[in-house]
């Protein structure tokens, strides 16, 4: 028997049983409405994350102290309290490292601001002109400073939204009006971009940015400085960018080969795949959870092929007797099965879209559909289809044409 | 006329649990082209089986059978599929019509299993078989709209658009009422008069027997007696004798 043949018959067996095809389809349809959903909202959400991470830079490279080594007497030291890092790293990495294309070196002061009769406890940031280009910062009123305050040790400074909320009138121009951080007061010269919090909820904007030439000598009376932030010239760089890095500060601190390293270097990337490796994690659960919906599916359509045979033995004995083989009758039943699950999964891949559409607007969750997560269930559908109906198809094509038309 | 089916000593046992079943003890017999043959018999005296056997159904124990000169003994269970496919047209007591299927489509049926004809080819052949049992305005009409008699029709009908050599019909009228009977015994007088079909009617009620144009009696599986109707009834007549209507 020809293909088309084989189509026209199962087709034709369907439509005398719409309603309970539909409903044997239903259990196709939400497992891989739900595989789908589930992978969009996966995939959503690690997009999301990496998106955090990219308005963070990611390029960025930070370079902070660190010993293994305790102190005589075996006390351990907090990384802010190792002096390790010099300018003169500063200046030997922007000299010696060239796939960077921006470098601040790195020291901050936490305290309270004051301005009249308001006041914030914040944290003041010394860095270079770079540093609001490595963060990803930018200015929105004012300007930046400018390598002329860092010479002079100009007590200006950039200050985040959260400070200017906390410390100026609602419409309060900030610019070019004195704060004082401790006892030393500062002209603001520019108001950072709103940023938000970050993944972890750390409020970005409750921040002070000055020169670090001015924190050096003015706040922290320091030739110590606590970070070098760097930014690699692309992404794929910063793994090579951050093995320069290390050589250039093993040499400058005159490391012997088996000493360990009294700073560390950490990247953005590496930050990045940890998250994405749990938010994959939740993607493999959730679609997991939403295959087992798709077996179960699976499981219906063989309850209901098992059914369906029953009741149409005397039709199977019928068209045994005029001349259908037995194979005949095991493709007829398969290709009902088949047909079930293609179209089940085919309304699931629609419903899958549907959903995801629905949650992305109405809940706005970050979602993203995956073609392929479409394409493998809609394969798994089949699959489904070709193993679940294999069974009672092959009872069908194994009656015997006499005891089938016998049959009540 | 060639011998369109011929049965030599046939045997049929079927084995349930210590016993050995006889239901066929050797069955001789052959029918020609054309003839009407009814085969006749009491419960157990091995009519279903000698009919399934006919019909390709099921394989003789012993003996050999041949139809259109075709020994089914040395076919398998596909080749006997293919066989009822083209040479048999069965006709059932309880029509066996597809439910929520076109008469059309349930015609069509037997087509579907062969191989290398078209569509339309298939469409026509179905309505000139719809046509030969006069309800080709019925065709788009599904069994529950039709009438006992006219379901019945459509089965003949299926049974017809094969062109097979040989219609068999077990108890075509077991579930109507006479006057339907006789209207489908008259088509099928028509069918063996004016197309040439050879037909074997199966039956219980000696008053069927006697439209055919031969009759073979079965017992205890044995053939008990095969004579040539003198005076064969015409159904034609039968059905003006009884009055129109009288079942309402």
């Amino acid at each position: 028997m020809n293909f088309f043949n084989l189509l026209r018959i199962a087709l034709k067996a369907l439509r005398r049983n719409k309603l309970r095809a539909f409903l044997t389809m239903l259990g196709i349809i939400i497992g891989v409405g739900a595989v789908i959903t589930m992978m969009a909202i996966g995939s959503g959400s690690k997009q999301s994350i990496e998106e955090t991470f990219s308005s963070m830079g990611t390029n960025m490279i930070i370079v902070r102290p660190y010993s293994n080594i305790p102190l005589p007497g075996g006390v351990r030291i907090g990384s802010s309290n190792i002096q390790s890092l010099t300018l003169k790293d500063v200046d030997k990495i922007r000299g010696e490292v060239t796939n960077i294309s921006a470098l601040s070196p790195g020291i901050s002061s936490s305290g309270q601001a004051i301005r009249g009769a308001k006041n914030w406890p914040t944290n003041m940031q010394g860095a270079s002109v770079d540093y609001l280009s490595i963060r990803k910062l930018s200015v929105s009123i004012g300007t930046n400073f400018n390598e002329e305050h860092e010479k002079s040790f100009a007590k200006v400074c950039v200050i985040g939204q959260t400070v200017v909320k906390n410390l100026f009138e609602p419409g309060e121009n900030p610019v070019g009006q004195i704060i004082r951080f401790g006892k030393i007061p500062f002209q603001v010269i520019g108001v950072l971009t709103e940023k938000g919090q970050n993944t972890f909820g750390q409020d970005q904007d409750d921040i002070i940015v000055a020169p670090y030439t001015t924190i050096m000598k003015r706040v922290k009376a320091s030739i110590y400085i606590q970070n070098i932030f760097a930014s690699a010239e692309k992404e794929e760089l910063s793994e090579e960018a951050t093995k320069n890095i290390i050589a250039v500060l093993r040499s400058s601190h005159k490391l012997r080969k088996e000493q360990e390293n009294d700073f560390d270097v950490r990247t953005q990337q590496e930050l990045i795949s940890t998250m994405s490796k749990t938010s994959n994690m939740m993607t493999t659960l959730l679609t997991a959870v939403a295959a087992i919906s798709l077996v179960i599916g699976g499981i219906g359509i063989m309850n209901i092929m098992y059914v369906s045979v029953t009741e149409r033995t005397r039709e199977i004995g019928l068209r045994m007797s005029i001349g259908a083989k037995s194979r005949d009758i095991l493709l007829q039943f398969l290709t009902e099965a088949i047909i079930i699950s293609i179209t089940g999964g085919l309304i699931g891949v629609l419903l899958g879209i549907s959903a995801t559409y629905f949650i992305a607007n109405f809940l706005k969750w970050p979602t993203i559909i995956n073609q392929n997560a479409m394409l493998v269930s809609f394969l798994v559908c089949v699959l489904t289809g070709v193993f679940f109906g294999y069974y009672p198809a092959l009872k069908a094509s194994s009656l015997d044409p006499i005891e089938a038309l016998r049959y009540e | 006329m060639p011998d369109i089916l011929k049965m030599e000593n046939i045997k049929r046992e079927f084995i349930l649990g210590p016993q050995v079943v006889k239901a066929l003890r050797g069955i001789s017999f052959s029918v020609q082209t054309g003839e009407f043959v009814s085969i006749m018999g009491s419960s157990g005296s091995g009519k279903s089986t000698l009919l399934n056997l006919i019909g390709c159904l099921d394989k003789a124990t012993e003996g050999d059978y041949f139809l259109d000169s075709t020994n089914v003994k040395s076919l398998d269970k596909n080749e006997l599929a293919e066989l009822r496919n083209k040479k048999i047209g069965f006709v059932f007591q309880s029509f066996n019509l597809l439910p929520r299927t076109s008469a059309l489509e349930n015609v069509e049926l037997p087509l579907l299993y062969q191989k290398g004809i078209s569509r339309s080819e298939r469409k026509e052949r179905a309505m000139q078989a719809l046509e030969k049992v006069k309800l080709a305005d019925r065709f788009e009409h599904t069994p529950n709209q039709l009438s006992g008699g006219q379901q019945q029709r459509v089965a003949i009908a299926r049974a017809l658009v094969n062109e097979p050599v040989l219609v068999l019909a077990d108890e075509p009228t077991g579930n109507l009422d006479t006057r339907t009977s006789y209207e489908i015994l008259n088509l099928l007088q028509e069918l063996n008069r004016d197309q040439q079909k050879t037909i074997l009617l199966v039956t219980h009620e000696p008053d069927i027997a006697t439209f055919s144009s031969r009759t073979l009696i079965l017992r205890d599986g044995k053939l008990l007696r095969d004579f040539q109707n003198i005076t064969v009834r015409s159904a034609k007549e039968a059905l003006a004798a009884i009055p129109v209507n009288d079942d309402f």
